[in-house]
């Protein structure tokens, strides 16, 4: 599908809220993610960010009661309209979770599986080395590309799931608190990993570490329950990352990010 | 206030009627123990019981005397001579019988040695006794014989051979075997996975990766869980009215011009089988597909994977050990039931190998059966002989599941 | 660094627009077909079941007053009373039951509170393998062992074949079946109760019979209803040992044929498809059947109703 501009926006959200069944989990959210930068979405835990950030691939399509209303636009288009292959929807936006999840098999083929399935036809050891050097892996793994990837350690084997994510070439990538289950120094060079990663590719995280947040991104989404007595989240305030921080507008983002609360 | 102003028992009282509690506690736990005591004994009390019946003396007579057929001794004829001896010497309508289940040119030595003791110079058992009863008052039993039993011979008999195995039935205890039996399991069994494990598993698969919590499948499953408790011959029943009678045309073999065979054959007692295991494969895949961690999943539809391909690709591979391992046990399950081909019908008598599917049948289990309802006790060691061969099929099927439940484990 | 990348045309073109995969839905309706065959299974039984059970009672011999009022079963010759078979099977299976209810409890209660480790690992395998024995194997034992042990303990009055021997055995067989429910359902108190009885300076016995044991009521209840459809759907011990003619009686020392056991016995002789024998044995099977449903349905529901929530 073309357009006539290159939109500027990655995603759009229009009054975009999330269901399961008759629980409203997150309420009318209105955002604009740029491309080739780095938004977090931060907040205190149970207000809907893992809600919000697996609506943009639909991952939630998979619990059954999930419904949305609204609109999440790519490309001006509606992910949720009703000619629209939710497949090839999560073939274009990859996702990385919180606790790495590579495939019970080699490290070679935990990259060439994805490549395989999405039709790909081209040589595969370059894809695949290509893709461990984008995720900062190839030194330490390439020679031994046909070890199980459970023998790496837990940094390695999440950096080797963005690999995999990559090598399909999506134009977003979804993070879901890609390092709170890593230690620090993978940590660290999972958010080096993110600067360079967004020179090519759109990228959205997750995380209840604000520190994290305030290094890595550029744009923030705070997130919280709408109002008191609630048990909807939405976004309540969204701006460049240095001015969430610093000259945050809602007195809740102050409270929160200056850690009076959460 | 004082501690010892309240309604609680102290100091020595306190201290004698704790220890008769510690010694109820105690009584108690041997007697739990003692349930376990009695498992244990009524195991060893039945393979002690079967063992017993396998081994032992026999006193048995040759019915006509071997020199009224041959000058040489039996063992010192040739297979040609033994030929010759059969042919010559059994009923020409006895000799054709023989010859049409099986030619007897093609027969070996050992066949045709055993075929002259049983037709020609037939044997006589009068009387066997049990392992125990032979070990233990061996002399005793040796003088009744001697005074009983004048023309007998006296030997310590192993009903369990290596030619049990081989040897097709036979009306005639001593020269029957399991081979028939075996062969008609192994048909049988392989007839029932056929059907029950991709069915199964492709239930097990739509139920747990495909199926809404709607009502229909609420239906299904509760339905599934309900058939693995239904009588053994409750499917005999359904196997009988079915496959033998109302697929006739189709189990029969007449669909495909088979003219001399009913509707009791070797493919009725499979798909009957079948039907009764597909309850247990299907639960048993839940169980495995359940097992398989959804992070896998995830990770697959996160790249743009179908239901299928994550299925294909991710669960099955993952799950598989854990259906291997249900197919083992519905195979042992399989095989044990008897119940069911009874009543499908199970032949009576039957000596000559199934050549196919449409061929009559018996089965392990059946021949046990037989022969322990039999009133003679010769009947009674060669069925303990055929629970020793079931036993350690048995026992080997279960262990190679255990085998392959470990070593298995995904090697990544 | 994507232009070092593969260009994109060595993918599959990425197209958002939805698509029809036909072998996903050829694979998915396959699968579907699978499930709901064992619908059809249930269906079929109770289909053959009962036309043939309606065959047999739409016969005019054949009356309910016959039926449930006279004992004698013998329907060649026109005698339809069905309770010499009822109470052939309600005793045999009530003394399976006796027998393996108390032992099976007991076992599980050693194995899931007194057991250690290595004592479990050691004494659950004998279980197993009691489990795993065919129950021809068992018929065997109850005729050429169990029998005479009876005799040789009562003396005369036990005949060769009879319904303790084969009740007795019953029990044994279904022994680990109550023993593993009762101890899964044991294992699933949390140990949270267990330590508060503990601390009170309860000992474990009293912990067990006063605080775990009631906790489990549910599953032990399951597990002995679960028992008792084993029992009476039971057949070749009974064939074996239990007797062979339906006889009304209530000496379990004597011989006596249950529904199951005759079942066994008719269908393996002569039976052509349109006599009183065959259309009978259906309805006896019928009966079966449907006592067994209620037992295992009301076992799912003692489950569900009667389950101690521990939060």
């Amino acid at each position: 599908m073309q357009n006539n501009e290159t939109p500027q926006y990655a995603i759009e959200t229009k009054d975009l809220s999330i269901f399961y069944g008759a629980f409203k989990a997150v309420n009318e959210v209105n955002m604009k993610l740029e491309k080739q930068k780095v938004t977090a979405i931060i907040g205190p835990s149970g207000c809907g960010k893992s809600t919000l950030l697996r609506s943009i691939n639909r991952m939630n399509d998979f619990v059954p009661s999930s419904y949305v209303t609204g609109e999440l636009l790519m490309h001006g288009q509606n992910l949720y309209g009703s000619n629209i292959d939710p497949v090839e929807v999560r073939r274009s936006i990859g996702m990385v979770f919180q606790k790495p999840n590579p495939f019970p098999k080699s490290i070679f083929e935990n990259i060439a599986w994805g490549a395989r399935i999405n039709g790909f036809k081209g040589n595969m050891d370059e894809l695949v080395e290509q893709s461990l050097r984008a995720a900062a892996l190839w030194e330490e793994v390439k020679d031994v590309l046909k070890k199980s990837a459970y023998e790496l350690s837990g940094g390695q084997q999440q950096r080797l799931c963005i690999a995999r994510t990559i090598a399909i070439q999506p134009e977003i990538i979804l993070m879901d608190e890609p390092a709170s289950a890593l230690d620090p120094i993978s940590t660290l060079r999972i958010e080096e990993l993110m600067q360079e990663l967004k020179k090519n590719y759109t990228i959205i995280i997750v995380t209840h570490n604000m520190q994290q947040a305030a290094r890595v991104s550029d744009y923030t989404a705070m997130m919280m329950l709408d109002k008191e007595g609630s048990r909807s989240g939405t976004v309540i305030e969204f701006s460049e990352t240095k001015k969430i921080f610093t000259n945050p507008k809602d007195k809740r983002t102050e409270d929160y990010v200056t850690g009076r609360f959460g | 206030m004082n501690p010892t102003d309240n309604h609680y028992p102290s100091g020595e009282f306190f201290r004698k009627s704790l220890n008769i509690r510690y010694r109820i506690a105690s009584i108690w736990q041997g007697i739990f123990f003692s349930a376990l005591l009695i498992a244990m004994l009524s195991l060893a009390a039945l393979l002690y019981n079967v063992v017993d019946g396998a081994f032992g003396y026999v006193a048995f007579e040759y019915k006509n005397d071997p020199a009224e057929f041959t000058a040489k001794p039996l063992n010192d004829l040739s297979r040609q001579e033994l030929l010759d001896l059969l042919k010559n010497k059994l009923s020409s309508g006895a000799y054709k019988k023989l010859d049409n289940e099986k030619p007897m040119g093609s027969r070996s030595k050992s066949v045709l040695y055993t075929l002259v003791l049983e037709r020609l110079i037939q044997i006589d058992t009068k009387q066997n006794w049990s392992m125990t009863d032979s070990i233990l008052r061996g002399s005793e039993i040796k003088a009744e014989v001697a005074q009983k039993y004048p023309k007998a011979k006296l030997e310590f008999r192993s009903w369990l051979t290596p030619v049990f195995l081989t040897t097709p039935m036979s009306s005639k205890a001593e020269f029957a075997g399991v081979r028939t039996a075996i062969l008609g399991s192994l048909w049988m069994v392989g007839i029932a996975i056929l059907f029950a494990l991709p069915i199964g598993t492709g239930a097990a698969i739509y139920l747990q990766e495909y199926a809404t919590k709607n009502f229909l499948n609420r239906i299904i499953q509760t339905n599934i869980n309900n058939l693995a408790g239904v009588p053994s011959i409750v499917y005999g029943m359904l196997g009988l009215a079915i496959f033998v009678r109302a697929f006739e045309p189709f189990t029969s073999g007449s669909m495909f011009g088979i003219t001399d065979s009913n509707g009791r054959t070797i493919l009725s007692a499979g798909l009957t089988m079948g039907v009764l295991v597909l309850p247990l494969i299907i639960i048993n895949g839940q169980e495995a597909i359940k097992a398989v961690p959804d992070s896998l999943r995830q990770a697959a539809y996160g790249l743009g994977a179908t239901r299928w391909q994550t299925i294909w690709h991710h669960v099955l591979p993952n799950a598989l050990p854990g259906i291997l391992t249900g197919s083992i046990l519905a195979v042992s399950r399989a095989i044990g039931e008897t119940a069911p081909l009874i009543v499908v019908g199970a032949s009576t008598f039957i000596s000559i190998d199934p050549s196919g599917p449409f061929s009559k049948f018996t089965a392990l289990p059946i021949q046990i059966y037989q022969w322990t309802t039999r009133a003679q006790s010769e009947f009674h060691s060669i069925a303990a002989s055929a629970i020793i061969v079931l036993l350690v099929l048995l026992l080997t099927l279960n262990a190679t599941a255990v085998i392959i439940r470990n070593r298995v484990q995904r090697k990544y | 660094m994507k232009n070092t990348l593969m260009e994109n045309k060595n993918f599959r073109p990425l197209d958002l627009k939805k698509k029809i995969r036909p072998g996903e839905s050829v694979i998915q309706s396959l699968l579907f077909i699978s499930g709901v065959l064992s619908i059809f299974i249930t269906v079929a039984i109770v289909y053959e079941l009962g036309k043939e059970a309606l065959l047999f009672f739409n016969n005019p011999d054949v009356t309910l007053a016959k039926f449930l009022g006279t004992t004698r079963w013998q329907p060649g010759i026109g005698l339809f009373g069905i309770w010499p078979l009822v109470t052939s099977t309600l005793i045999t299976s009530a003394i399976a039951i006796f027998v393996s209810l108390p032992l099976g409890l007991a076992a599980a209660l050693f194995l899931s509170e007194y057991a250690t480790l290595k004592a479990r690992s050691a004494l659950k395998p004998i279980l197993e393998v009691l489990a795993g024995i065919p129950t021809v194997v068992y018929g065997y034992f109850a005729l050429l062992f169990m029998t005479p042990l009876l005799q040789s303990i009562f003396g005369e009055g036990v005949e060769v074949y009879n319904m303790a021997s084969a009740g007795i055995v019953m029990g044994i067989m279904i022994l680990p079946l109550i023993a593993s429910m009762s101890e899964d359902a044991l294992s699933a108190v949390p140990r949270s109760l267990r330590e508060a009885a503990y601390a009170m300076g309860a000992t474990k016995f009293e912990t067990s019979m006063q605080v775990v044991l009631p906790a489990s009521l549910s599953g032990v209840g399951a597990a002995l209803i679960i028992g008792i459809s084993r029992a009476v759907g039971e057949t070749m011990i009974v064939a074996i040992a239990a007797g062979s003619g339906p006889n009304f009686t209530f000496n379990p020392f004597k011989a006596a044929e249950t529904m199951t056991g005759h079942i066994a016995r008719i269908s393996g002789g002569d039976l052509s498809y349109n006599s009183i024998d065959y259309t009978s044995l259906f309805a006896v099977a019928l009966m079966l059947f449907l006592v067994t449903l209620v037992l295992n349905l009301v076992s799912q529901v003692v489950v569900e109703r009667f389950r101690e929530k521990y939060e």
